[in-house]
């Protein structure tokens, strides 16, 4: 019933008045984002520019992020959203798009083309990974090191963290099967390219929890991304794995004792969808927004603050220096060609119909 | 005055039957009542009850199935899975009818997720073939079946629709199941593969863990609330603002306070290195275990013991331990024959509390318990929050409720639920 009325309404505001709704853009948005630093970079690189532009639209934030994925769908149930633009990782915003939760766009459209006129979607290219999903940037879970407990000997492969010889202490991972299971395969010996394809088998999920199991009494599990620079700044670990634009902050604005490796780096995706249903006023609005913020200037600005690869190719080449501390930040983000020599490309596709199954699996050996 | 006893029933001043008039009073009396009350009780069938009610039926509702693909499910019907072969034309052209549909109204990818908790690797099954079926004319394009295994050959899986077929009615009890470590087979309810077992295990650890930090409460919280009622008030006063002083404040602050406390780098472990207690490579570890979770949890939940406690504490009149000591009690007999027995209510008040608090506990168990120091709570947030299977979330709680009000029963059997007190 709540449907029928629904396209009913739609239909006749369609029929009668489709100029007026177009041109009217509702003033206020309510944008969705994770908090923090990075919340902090999309004020400075797009959300204050914004503003200036059109001051009549009032934004208001909702530091959601971490759980959009249930609360889109609590709203969508409930048929009221209240949200008109939410910040979300790539695995979310395809689990939300096949949930038909969040819009499907056509990217060449709603986007900016780069400045030398090449379409949204060939500068974005690969990183388009739904059709659901805006990338802003991309950043790596990857591993920090204590410099002062490697000694004069200090990691550069990631093998290092199942090391316990070399490196004896505690480490930090993540406590969820994806990133780590294709690490313990890869240091089990898996060539780079046949990890899904082992990790497919019940063989290979054996395979990988017995590589973990060398480790498993060493390891710190950590579920929220401040934890590990925590735990290295305390000395708790001597090594750990986070988002790197955290031990960026923890090393250049916080002068810890911390080195990076870069090694086996697992890139992922954060963007923005639009929920799917708005009124025509607040989408407008929502578009408007969009395209500003994902051009080619806001997505090289934003990496000023926080140390993040702008999702566009053709922002890479306007990447300048941070803007307090004046550092250089090309050779902080993950995309850096020295950084990004060895990486681990996450399969979306694989771990969106695998997630569960190893879930269930992971968390039973942990529990174990 | 014989006359009327004879007579036909007691008739009031207005000459109604005395009956019929005393049942009116009492029932506009009723009404009253259930008017003022009315507020409160619509506000909480339809802010509390009624959502609770509807997320638990999700724990049995599977709609989305025969819903999104009619046609399929009842061509389905018909093919049976120990024949190892899979199902003839008549289902594939049912399922790429169906798809189409679902394409447009973008539900087929939700089906897919759906199966996916049963059958990884559903989802992306239903994905792609959306995207190709959408391009088909169900009239003119068949035979489908050829095309369906074109496009992947797991189409062919006898798997694939067993699942389909397994989950097509409209209730299932698939999601009970899995929450207690069975699943369906081929051939009925099977018990789980050793290495996805789980659930099980968290129940128990959830109650015994409960259990432990019950008792704890108690053995910390009993004199605490003793000193707190029989102190003189001012010096009671600032005991009672130290016990209340934890309870305002943050319980995040309160479980990091622990992290800092006991983890190896931490408070406890450098004065006990410090001392020479123990040695530098040896320290004690305190945090990310079950240990850790016993300790916060029971520092966060003693207030919830001490102050149902002390309440009861109060009411226990003094002159029953004088008259006891008077009468050649020692105080231990005094205290426990005759001030313990009365203050035992409060003792089921503050355990009932605590141990109900303790078994739905998440953000503190999440963040100190590591591996082995994890609930059941925190598995239900994570399907509510993470892999968004709401169905399993929901048996998982309904079956937390029904032991908890089965152990409330149990209470109120053995000690009697009118033997708790609150003051």
């Amino acid at each position: 019933m709540k449907l029928s009325k629904l396209s009913a309404l739609a239909a006749s505001t369609a029929l009668c008045a489709p100029a007026v709704f177009a041109e009217e853009m509702a003033n206020e948005l309510t944008l969705v984002s994770w908090g923090g630093a990075y919340q902090a970079s999309q004020i400075k690189a797009y959300v204050e520019p914004y503003l200036a532009m059109h001051p009549e639209v009032k934004v208001v934030w909702d530091e959601s992020s971490a759980e959009a994925t249930a609360k889109m769908r609590a709203m969508t149930e409930a048929g009221n959203v209240t949200w008109d633009l939410v910040d979300a990782v790539a695995s979310d915003a395809m689990r939300m798009c096949d949930e038909g939760l969040i819009e499907e766009l056509d990217h060449d459209a709603v986007l900016a083309a780069a400045p030398d006129g090449t379409p949204a979607s060939e500068d974005f290219g690969e990183l388009l990974v739904s059709d659901c999903f805006v990338p802003q940037i991309v950043y790596s879970t990857t591993f920090g090191y204590r410099t002062d407990l490697v000694g004069d000997n200090p990691p550069d492969n990631i093998c290092a963290i199942f090391d316990l010889e070399t490196y004896p202490g505690k480490r930090a991972l993540q406590k969820r099967p994806i990133d780590n299971m294709e690490w313990a395969l890869y240091c089990d010996g898996v060539a780079k390219d046949e990890i899904y394809d082992v990790l497919s088998t019940p063989e290979g999920v054996e395979q990988a929890l017995a590589k973990l199991d060398t480790i498993k009494d060493q390891v710190v599990w950590w579920t929220a991304g401040a934890e590990t620079p925590q735990l290295l700044a305390d000395g708790e670990v001597v090594m750990g794995s986070t988002f790197n634009g955290r031990l960026f902050s923890a090393i250049a604005e916080q002068n810890q004792p911390i080195g990076m490796l870069w090694d086996m780096q697992s890139f992922d995706l954060d963007g923005w969808v639009v929920p799917a249903g708005l009124p025509a006023d607040r989408k407008a609005r929502v578009m408007d927004f969009l395209k500003f913020a994902t051009d080619t200037q806001r997505l090289a600005d934003q990496a000023k603050y926080i140390s993040y690869g702008p999702a566009r190719k053709s922002s890479a080449p306007l990447v300048g220096q941070h803007a307090e501390l004046g550092i250089d930040m090309a050779p902080h983000m993950p995309t850096d060609p020295a950084n990004a020599g060895n990486v681990h490309v996450y399969d979306y596709e694989w771990w969106a119909d695998n997630r569960d199954d190893l879930d269930a699996k992971f968390q039973a050996w942990l529990a174990k | 005055m014989a006359d009327t006893t004879q007579n036909g029933p007691v008739l009031a001043a207005d000459g109604t039957p005395l009956k019929r008039s005393l049942s009116r009073a009492l029932r506009m009396q009723k009404t009253r009542a259930l008017m003022l009350v009315a507020p409160l009780l619509l506000f909480v069938l339809i802010t509390f009850l009624l959502p609770i009610a509807d997320m638990l039926f999700r724990s049995v509702e599977n709609n989305i199935v025969s819903d999104t693909l009619p046609k399929t499910v009842v061509a389905l019907r018909e093919w049976d899975p120990a024949s190892g072969e899979a199902p003839g034309e008549e289902v594939y052209a049912a399922l790429a009818a169906d798809l189409q549909v679902a394409e447009e109204n973008k539900t087929h990818t939700r089906v897919g997720t759906r199966l996916n908790y049963e059958n990884p690797g559903i989802s992306s099954l239903f994905r792609k073939a959306g995207r190709r079926v959408s391009k088909w004319d169900i009239e003119t394009d068949g035979p489908f079946k050829e095309q369906f295994l074109d496009m992947d050959k797991d189409w062919g899986k006898v798997e694939i629709w067993q699942t389909i077929q397994t989950y097509s009615p409209t209730m299932t009890n698939g999601y009970f199941l899995n929450s207690v470590d069975l699943m369906k087979g081929a051939d009925g309810v099977e018990v789980r593969p050793e290495n996805e077992r789980i659930y099980i295990t968290l129940f128990i650890r959830t109650f015994i863990m409960s259990l432990v930090i019950t008792c704890a409460c108690i053995v910390l919280g009993y004199p605490v609330a003793w000193l707190l009622a029989n102190l003189p008030t001012r010096s009671a006063n600032m005991l009672m603002i130290l016990v209340l002083l934890p309870f305002w404040t943050s319980l995040l602050v309160r479980t990091s306070a622990w992290k800092v406390m006991l983890q190896q780098q931490g408070v406890i472990n450098e004065t006990l290195v410090w001392l020479g207690l123990v040695a530098d490579d040896a320290r004690l570890v305190m945090i990310n275990n079950q240990f850790g979770t016993i300790v916060a949890m029971t520092h966060i939940l003693l207030p919830f013991m001490i102050l149902p406690m002390y309440s009861v504490m109060q009411t226990i009149n003094p002159s029953y331990l004088r008259a006891a000591k008077s009468l050649g009690a020692t105080n231990w007999t005094a205290f426990w024959r005759v001030y313990f027995p009365n203050s035992v209510p409060g003792i089921g008040a503050g355990s009932i509390l605590v141990f109900i608090l303790a078994i739905g506990y998440y953000i503190t168990p999440e963040l100190v318990g590591g591996t082995k120091g994890v609930f059941i709570s925190n598995r239900i947030a994570f399907h509510i929050s993470t892999s968004l299977n709401w169905g399993l979330a929901a048996a998982l709680g309904t079956i937390l409720l029904a032991v908890v009000l089965l152990l409330y029963w149990t209470y109120d059997k053995i000690v009697g639920i009118d033997n708790v007190k609150l003051g």
